[in-house]
């Protein structure tokens, strides 16, 4: 049998302890800052990983994962605002608006294949962002101030750090489970087989778009999820959040850790931003470093961080 | 009836500097098989060489030469030193390094330009207002972009249509290997092309900016509505490229003209000057989205492989 002690494995469990034991770590040394910085990582880790389900798993390349955060956020800062601060009424509607925004656009876009779907998942994603602009009543181009998180009627206090941390890392944990659950029944064999050869799955007899679809809006949920936790960490909401260079950092964060890995984007999400935030106070200029950074790990790191340590435990 | 010929002649104008952008995108696209989407920072890079050497000499049209000659060589040392590296491999590992390569220019131009923008004047004789037909007057230089475009487009098609290059072009983007077998030296060709491509970028770039002002980011919007030109018009047909530019000029140019006082029957006032410009940029992914949907090849699909 093989062993399942190597490094990969052995990085993997001791990035999940860490993650767990950071708010003691936090309140030990009194630095909140870190809690700060690593609430907004395990958010988008949960995005990345989102989006890895159907670009690692599904082979769908989607430019527009960005509309989901956006989305998210939206319903929670539009319902905060008329009024309606239960995250009981906030949180189902942002992922049942997510799920549906996917459905449509998930059923128009996989008709197309390879870059056509890039594409025509950025040029959906860019409409999202053009509605968003066009909101008026919320703020339109400026965004929306969220006065108030979401309430979870004395269950939870959003506005407590700690809480939310682990709120949030709760939804990541939650997050990657059903993801292992999903890749390893009998649906996301499916799916994997389509990514491998279509018209074979075609052949003996599976509706291979309708797999696609269902895997693709799974994918938009979970990262709506992901909208409605940022909107409440930032307290802010706006159509900047749903650029298309922020789909673009999505990609690069499932890349950077590695494709098709369960944990590689949430390994890629925190090397991408922490490198970020340190370069960030190394220099002014970071993207200066950054950008040729992500040339290289393109050419020569392929498989990313995971495929790395995959290496390294086959030594 | 006056705003509406001012009107379709910009949207023609702007239309015609999109094929610019859109015809070296597609003749990368067709060829190599390469998304770039460092496209857009090379038009930005056109854009501040301009604004730089038109000052340093004195002189609107010795400046846009420079300008014209440092984009191209800045997009062959490009392809050179990074891009050709990554033909053949996924489309994903080009979008993830060219999108690295644009994070990097935006950097690039912030540390030597700085962050505030910067503007190129007009020289004089490009700032009267001409009269086309009388009683319309229409300003010389939009009016030169419109020529200039025009006869860049008709040298591009007499290039690739009449020329031997031309043909090597278009064999190159039928089957890559075949012309490559035949001895053809297709490193040259591809570096050739891509050079050719930054060139068009950068000229559509410095035709751009004194219009718009010269600023960090100014590729990024414009790069996505060349992508969806050449997704609308076929990948790799310059023909297509040039219908769906002209479309989507006149789309972008006349909604934002027209739409505000539509909206205004139906919405109140303020609603719809926020709403129209989000929606007459909607109208254009609209479109495409229609066009994938209903002919996923695009309007005008290059002969097939």
């Amino acid at each position: 049998m093989k062993s399942h002690i190597n490094a990969r494995n052995v990085i993997v469990a001791l990035v999940a302890l860490g993650l767990t034991l950071l708010p003691a770590y936090s309140a030990l040394t009194g630095n909140i800052f870190i809690l700060t910085l690593f609430t907004r990582i395990v958010i988008f880790a949960l995005a990345a990983a989102s989006l890895n389900l159907i670009m690692g798993y599904g082979g769908m390349m989607s430019f527009g994962h960005a509309a989901y955060l956006g989305i998210g956020g939206y319903a929670v800062g539009i319902l905060a605002h008329e009024g309606i601060g239960s995250g009981f009424i906030q949180w189902p509607v942002a992922l049942a608006l997510s799920a549906l925004y996917a459905l449509v656009i998930g059923a128009l876009s996989l008709r197309t294949r390879g870059v056509y779907f890039i594409m025509i998942t950025l040029a959906f994603a860019q409409m999202a962002y053009y509605i968003a602009s066009g909101l008026s009543r919320y703020g339109g181009d400026d965004g929306l101030t969220i006065y108030k998180r979401s309430t979870f009627g004395g269950l939870i206090d959003l506005s407590n750090r700690v809480q939310f941390y682990y709120l949030c890392l709760a939804c990541l944990f939650g997050g990657v489970y059903l993801i292992w659950r999903i890749i390893n029944s009998r649906f996301g064999m499916v799916v994997q087989g389509v990514r491998s050869n279509e018209q074979r799955m075609q052949a003996i007899g599976f509706h291979a778009n309708r797999y696609r679809l269902v895997c693709f809006v799974i994918s938009g949920t979970i990262c709506g999820l992901a909208g409605a936790l940022l909107a409440n960490n930032t307290d802010f909401i706006s159509p900047a959040g749903m650029y298309w260079t922020r789909s673009g950092e999505l990609m690069v964060m499932v890349v950077f850790g590695g494709m098709g890995s369960l944990f590689g984007p949430v390994l890629g999400t925190i090397v991408f931003l922490l490198l970020e935030e340190v370069l960030s106070q190394f220099t002014e200029y970071w993207a200066l470093i950054m950008g040729p950074l992500l040339l290289l790990i393109v050419l020569f790191a392929r498989g990313g961080i995971m495929g790395l340590l995959g290496r390294l435990s086959r030594g | 009836m006056l705003v509406l010929v001012e009107q379709s002649l910009n949207g023609l104008q702007f239309g015609l500097l999109l094929f610019l952008l859109a015809a070296g995108l597609t003749l990368v696209f067709g060829i190599m098989d390469f998304v770039n989407l460092a496209h857009g920072s090379l038009y930005m890079m056109g854009a501040y060489f301009a604004a730089t050497f038109v000052a340093w000499t004195n002189s609107f049209v010795l400046g846009v030469l420079l300008a014209l000659g440092a984009t191209l060589l800045l997009g062959i040392a490009l392809e050179f030193i990074a891009l050709r590296h990554l033909y053949g491999r996924d489309h994903l590992d080009q979008v993830l390094a060219t999108f690295g390569l644009i994070l990097f220019f935006n950097d690039a131009v912030r540390l030597i330009w700085g962050p505030a923008g910067l503007s190129l004047p007009l020289p004089p004789w490009l700032t009267v207002p001409v009269q086309i037909v009388p009683g319309v007057f229409y300003p010389a230089y939009r009016l030169s972009i419109i020529v200039v475009a025009l006869a860049v487009a008709a040298l591009l098609y007499i290039v690739v249509m009449r020329t031997k290059i031309g043909m090597l072009i278009r064999a190159g983007a039928s089957n890559r290997e075949m012309i490559g077998a035949l001895g053809i030296n297709i490193k040259l060709l591809f570096t050739l092309v891509f050079g050719l491509g930054a060139a068009l970028a950068g000229l559509a770039g410095l035709m751009q900016a004194p219009i718009l002002t010269v600023q960090i980011g100014m590729g990024e919007n414009i790069l996505i509505l060349a992508f969806v030109i050449i997704v609308i018009g076929g990948i790799g047909s310059i023909r297509g490229a040039f219908m769906a530019a002209i479309f989507v000029g006149m789309i972008d140019t006349l909604g934002r003209a027209f739409l505000p006082d539509l909206l205004r029957t139906v919405l109140s006032s303020a609603a719809a000057s926020t709403a129209a410009p989000a929606l007459s940029s909607m109208l254009i992914y609209l479109l495409m989205a229609i066009v994938l949907v209903v002919r996923p090849e695009g309007l005008f699909p290059a002969a097939k492989r």
